[in-house]
């Protein structure tokens, strides 16, 4: 056995052999491993034990109709409504604010400044309870048709379509709206960082290569910018599931939260229609957060390697015989 | 580096007019970096802009294909004025994105960082503006790409995203992205300054190739081999105003304005210096160099 100091050398070659070390021992490691064991073993044997957990209840819970109506309805289409409203809002906000235009820039703060102060809850509850108090209706026609036509004593008011707003409001519609509406303002700062964070000479080189100022942000700046954008994206995405639930502010009744927890007052399986709508909900995250994976990873092409390239180099290296590659 | 003096060679210029500017002044923030700058180029000609760092070159650069707007005077490209329209008056008119992208459809410019496009490939670096812009069909684009890629020494690469690229290989598919678009000039903007020393040749090669083919070609460049060798014109600028302009020749070889004399000296010295720490990145004190490897 050679000693520590011995430079192994393969037979025959003039290259030093690979380094067989013995690893840094982590004791602490194993320590925390143990407790851990310990502290999951308890929690399994308290949700096989503890028979007020009460899952068969809860996973029967989970397929009642009005709670899958609820899921799918309010929480996933209202996640998918908001987020399309928050993301296509957002980037027009960040493109805005970033403009030239002393106009645009301004009325994009102000947007952002107005939406971003309101909590949720509260713009729901505006939505749903104020805007029908307030307006009948919505005129779509001329800019004060109604106000000229009186006073120039046209019998047309310049109104071309009237949508009722009394019916609007208490709709999922209306709900996904005023989500979108608030998470647009959030959605434009991520966009702007992900826009400042692409570097100035791409712009200049799609505008040298005679490109406009649109087909530049389209095909250059934003599909680079998507790649900072994309995470924290997931994050509001993965919020707006939860936020969801304040639908009932509106109130829109289809919607997860509320359908059980009706059902779990109304059967007093309180404790089991919670872990039923918990399931509910990490369930969706986890698919949301493998869809993340998959857009993380094609808007991350050309930079740096994949997490399946860098394996498959380390295999390679691997294959090749000892002191024959030259990495 | 005493140069044994080469027999004059013919110009390539064949007499038309393509750049001419005029009295060009630029300011940034009050602090004057174009001080009336002239320049004339003609059409296939190769032009080398030398100075010293912060003498405005590369503003001057910039400025002919609208990157900078211009304070004062003009520029014309293949007689077209750049960037404005003169009424019947004499009134100038800012001219719009639109036409300001056609201006700039016309010129090819290489950037010293390269400016690829990190997210596309070689070959969709090069089919972008032919198809986007131009609106080429994607076949017709992508058969003139292979043979850009090709005629840059990168045959074999058009798949590869810049990343995999060295810095000499991606400056060389920048080179065949500004091509693709068939421009009337080139411009470079030091095109070799944030390569490893020994990947400049590369990219000085393919430039050498470019101006045989009759381009007409201003490069802002400190590789005063490159431009003893291949320019027809060489322009010394400092502090924002030409001091010294001829045949290379004369204005490297014997240079009259004293700028240009300290400037030429210094560089010399740079470049011994460099020959005698071999292995050492040459700290010329230069922007550009010092950059990290690619």
């Amino acid at each position: 056995m050679s000693t520590k100091t011995d430079v192994v050398r393969a037979a025959g070659q003039d290259r030093p052999g690979v380094i067989h070390a013995r690893p840094v021992s982590h004791p602490w490691r194993w320590v925390a491993l143990a407790v851990i064991a310990v502290l999951v073993a308890m929690m399994i044997s308290s949700f096989v034990t503890n028979e007020r957990w009460n899952f068969p209840v809860a996973l029967q819970i989970m397929i009642q109709q009005p709670v899958l109506d609820g899921l799918v309805k309010g929480t996933i289409v209202g996640t998918i409504g908001a987020m399309v409203i928050g993301v296509v809002g957002g980037i027009l906000l960040a493109v805005m604010r970033l403009s030239s235009n002393p106009v645009l820039r301004r009325v994009a703060s102000v947007y952002t400044w107005f939406f971003r102060g309101i909590p949720r809850i509260v713009l729901l509850g505006m939505i749903g309870i104020g805007i029908p108090f307030l307006y009948d209706g919505l005129d779509f026609g001329v800019p004060f048709g109604q106000q000229f036509g009186h006073a120039l004593g046209l019998s047309t008011d310049f109104t071309f379509f009237h949508l009722s707003l009394t019916q609007f409001s208490s709709t999922l519609l209306a709900g996904i709206l005023g989500l979108g509406l608030s998470e647009a303002a959030y959605m434009a700062e991520i966009a702007r960082a992900g826009i400042i964070s692409v570097d100035k000479g791409q712009a200049e080189a799609a505008q040298a290569l005679g490109m406009g100022n649109g087909k530049t942000m389209r095909r250059i700046v934003l599909p680079q910018a998507m790649r900072v954008i994309v995470p924290p994206t997931g994050n509001e995405t993965i919020a707006m599931v939860k936020d969801t639930s304040l639908l009932i502010a509106i109130p829109v009744i289809t919607e997860l939260y509320y359908q059980v927890r009706i059902i779990g007052t109304r059967t007093l399986e309180i404790m089991a229609s919670y872990v039923a709508v918990v399931a509910w909900y990490l369930i969706v995250c986890s698919v949301l957060m493998v869809g993340q994976f998959y857009l993380e990873r094609y808007f991350g092409r050309g930079f740096g390697e994949t997490k399946r390239a860098a394996k498959k180099a380390q295999q390679e290296r691997a294959a090749r015989p000892a002191g024959m590659g030259g990495a | 580096m005493a140069r044994a003096a080469r027999a004059p060679r013919t110009s390539r210029a064949t007499g038309d007019v393509l750049v001419r500017a005029v009295n060009i002044t630029k300011a940034f923030h009050g602090n004057e970096v174009l001080k009336g700058i002239d320049l004339t180029v003609h059409g296939g000609e190769v032009v080398c802009l030398l100075g010293p760092s912060g003498s405005g070159k590369t503003t001057f650069l910039r400025c002919i294909n609208l990157l900078e707007s211009i304070d004062g005077g003009r520029i014309w490209v293949d007689g077209e004025l750049m960037g404005y329209r003169e009424d019947e008056k004499g009134q100038l008119h800012t001219l719009g994105d639109k036409q300001i992208a056609a201006q700039r459809r016309e010129i090819g410019m290489v950037f010293q960082r390269f400016n690829l496009f990190p997210h596309k490939t070689a070959l969709e670096n090069v089919i972008e503006a032919p198809t986007q812009v131009k609106g080429i069909s994607k076949s017709k684009a992508k058969e003139r790409a292979v043979e850009l890629l090709a005629s840059v020494g990168l045959a074999d690469k058009p798949a590869a995203y810049p990343g995999a690229l060295s810095g000499g290989q991606q400056q060389r598919v920048a080179i065949a992205r500004a091509l693709a678009m068939d421009p009337k000039l080139m411009l470079f903007d030091e095109p070799t300054s944030a390569l490893d020393p020994e990947l400049v040749g590369e990219v000085l090669r393919v430039m050498r190739q470019l101006a045989d083919t009759g381009m007409t070609m201003i490069v802002v460049t400190h590789e005063m081999e490159f431009a003893r060798e291949v320019a027809d014109h060489v322009v010394f600028m400092d502090a924002g105003v030409v001091c010294e302009e001829g045949p290379p020749d004369e204005v490297l070889g014997n240079p009259k304005n004293e700028r240009t004399r300290s400037f030429l000296r210094r560089m010399h010295n740079a470049e011994e210096r460099d020959a005698a720490t071999a292995d050492d990145v040459p700290d010329t004190g230069l922007e550009g160099v010092g950059l990290p490897p690619a």
